[in-house]
């Protein structure tokens, strides 16, 4: 291999990578705040995928089905409660949600600026994941990690039959956002490619700004970190939760507008670009953001360069490296465990 | 006068055993009274219960009001705080995005917050000196520090304390004492809850002794360390 082949490899690794940092850094927040392993992340992004290119083709996007009706059951759920605030709960599971719908049943089928386009797309993804938390996870919030993994699996095969119903099951590709490219010192980059990996490191730095200096972002971390220390300095699980699974709608719409463009996605096809983002999470340990960057480009460059040697085994080298690194986390974490009852015996 | 805390006929369960059968205390405003009693009495199960960590059956009024159906969120945000046992520090963050925490609940009251701040620093000037620090790093006696600074900073009105003094040593628990007793002049409430019954019933106005879930001995602190019956159960093997 030349280098200069290897080069175009690990631009090629680096750019896929940049689509799995974004939803590796969704996964770990949704897990470290609430410790559920968010499965339909994936979906979301190739719903987003889907909902521009529908969009930009003049139609109405098939999610707006999808939104009413996850926003009738959260609403169901909250005025079945015992809630008190019912004016709260029709703001946030029955007005808002219902706010980017009705501009898509506006809009839909005029010419738009590719910025609104986005936008109402966007605006489409974030209510989704919070809905599914107030659905499916916010009811059991104390179950074991276990029971929230088996539920996310559910729902995501629930949600994938009605992405079924509402997307049809032709794949779809929106437009490049930018056609514009650029040679940078013999390598060619395309603007696209540019503008995810720009996306995913402006990602990195809002979130990193966000739990390092505001109280919001520090009240999650501290929900992660330790839920009853939380509890009683008045942080609430429940909105905690809430925020969490709306940052990881915005990485996935993020995501799926900037990955869409350079491949098909079909109503089904975002879980397997979920499972490996999912890969270079626990790669990094699933608790740490630079982990779950680092372990997303690893996912991104090993993928392209086995593409290249054997595109058959891409993705089996891919799921395959979790076991050496699962073995080695379990013998680095089992020598740690070792030590603590001679703590405990002094 | 009303009390501050009433708690009548208080019953915690975990499943179908009894942790907390029937107990009922009160304090009053400015007070500092304690729950003193052996290991596994139910006195931690009593303070989740008060702060709504636990389902509680009977009555839990607070300042005039039934404290049923407030979440501990909401018992937060009316000045009730608890420093738990394990501390429950966010051992990953800096000792200063903890106190910050701990007045999460005014957080819309900006200028409050340097104020309470420079007030916690400067009754815990250890605190001040590692305030970058990772709470994960401190010593016990740090962390106790704190536990009860991050819950000072949610500007108690009544702080539930359980068990200030486990685990450290003589030193600090006599420096941890030295400030709850302070607090008292600063208008705090506080609910003690100590195995060291000889270090709590000299800090405290009124004493409860909890025995399995039930309160046998109360009356006021002076008179239970001179009572016989106490002395025999707790105090007797102790020197002080």
């Amino acid at each position: 291999m030349t280098a200069e082949l290897a080069l175009l490899l690990a631009q090629d690794g680096v750019a896929n990578g940049a689509i799995y940092v974004l939803a590796a850094l969704g996964i770990v927040l949704v897990f470290l705040v609430t410790r559920v392993v968010f499965v339909p992340f994936g979906d979301l992004i190739a719903y987003a995928s889907l909902t521009l290119a529908a969009l930009q083709e003049g139609r109405r996007p098939g999610i707006v089905w999808l939104v009413l009706l996850l926003a009738g059951l959260a609403l169901l759920f909250e005025l079945a409660g015992r809630q008190r605030k019912w004016g709260r709960a029709l703001l946030a599971y029955g007005v808002l949600p219902c706010l980017p719908v009705a501009a898509a049943f506006l809009l839909a089928g005029r010419a738009l600026p590719p910025l609104v386009e986005m936008a109402l797309t966007i605006g489409l993804i974030l209510p989704i994941a919070p809905l599914l938390y107030r659905i499916a996870f916010r009811p059991i919030a104390d179950a074991s990690v276990l029971v929230l993994l088996i539920v996310a699996v559910v729902l995501h095969f629930a949600i994938s039959g009605i992405a079924l119903m509402v997307f049809g099951p032709e794949g779809a590709r929106p437009r490049l956002l930018t056609t514009a490219s650029f040679e940078i010192g013999g390598l060619f980059f395309p603007g696209q490619m540019l503008l995810m990996l720009a996306a995913s490191a402006l990602a990195t730095l809002l979130l990193a700004l966000f739990f390092g200096f505001t109280l919001s972002g520090k009240a999650l971390r501290a929900t992660a970190v330790n839920r009853v220390g939380a509890r009683l300095v008045g942080i609430r699980p429940g909105a905690a939760g809430a925020t969490a699974f709306l940052l990881a709608s915005a990485l996935a719409a993020a995501s799926g507008i900037l990955i869409g463009p350079v491949t098909t996605l079909f109503y089904d096809s975002g879980f397997v670009i979920g499972l490996k983002a999912f890969v270079g999470a626990i790669i990094g340990g699933l608790v740490s953001y630079p982990g779950a960057v680092l372990g997303a480009l690893f996912v991104g460059l090993l993928e392209s360069f086995t593409a290249f040697w054997n595109s058959a085994l891409k993705e089996v080298v891919v799921f395959a490296v979790l076991v050496p690194v699962l073995i080695l986390r379990s013998a680095l974490q089992r020598h740690g465990a070792e030590e603590e009852p001679e703590e405990d015996g002094l | 006068m009303t009390a501050l805390l009433q708690a009548d006929d208080v019953h915690v369960a975990y499943g179908r055993i009894e942790a907390v059968r029937g107990v009922s205390l009160s304090l009053q405003a400015g007070q500092i009274v304690t729950v003193i009693g052996p290991n596994g009495a139910g006195k931690t199960t009593l303070l989740a219960a008060l702060m709504g960590l636990l389902p509680a059956r009977g009555r839990i009024a607070y300042d005039g009001a039934d404290l049923a159906g407030l979440d501990v969120e909401a018992r937060v945000e009316r000045g009730l705080c608890l420093v738990p046992e394990r501390r429950e520090l966010f051992t990953e963050m800096s000792v200063a995005d903890n106190l910050v925490l701990g007045a999460y609940a005014h957080r819309r009251d900006r200028a409050g917050l340097r104020a309470r701040l420079d007030e916690v620093y400067g009754l815990f000037p250890r605190l001040a000196e590692r305030r970058g620090q990772s709470a994960g790093t401190l010593s016990g006696g740090e962390r106790q520090m704190l536990a009860l600074g991050r819950a000072l900073m949610g500007r108690p009105r009544l702080l539930l304390l359980d068990e200030p003094s486990l685990g450290l040593a003589p030193l600090i628990v006599r420096e941890i004492f030295r400030i709850i007793t302070g607090l008292r002049a600063t208008g705090v409430s506080i609910l003690l809850v100590e195995q060291n019954a000889r270090a709590a019933l000299e800090s405290a106005d009124y004493g409860y002794v909890l025995e399995t879930g039930q309160i046998g001995l109360h009356g006021p602190a002076g008179a239970l360390l001179g009572d016989p019956r106490l002395s025999a159960l707790y105090l007797g093997g102790e020197t002080g």
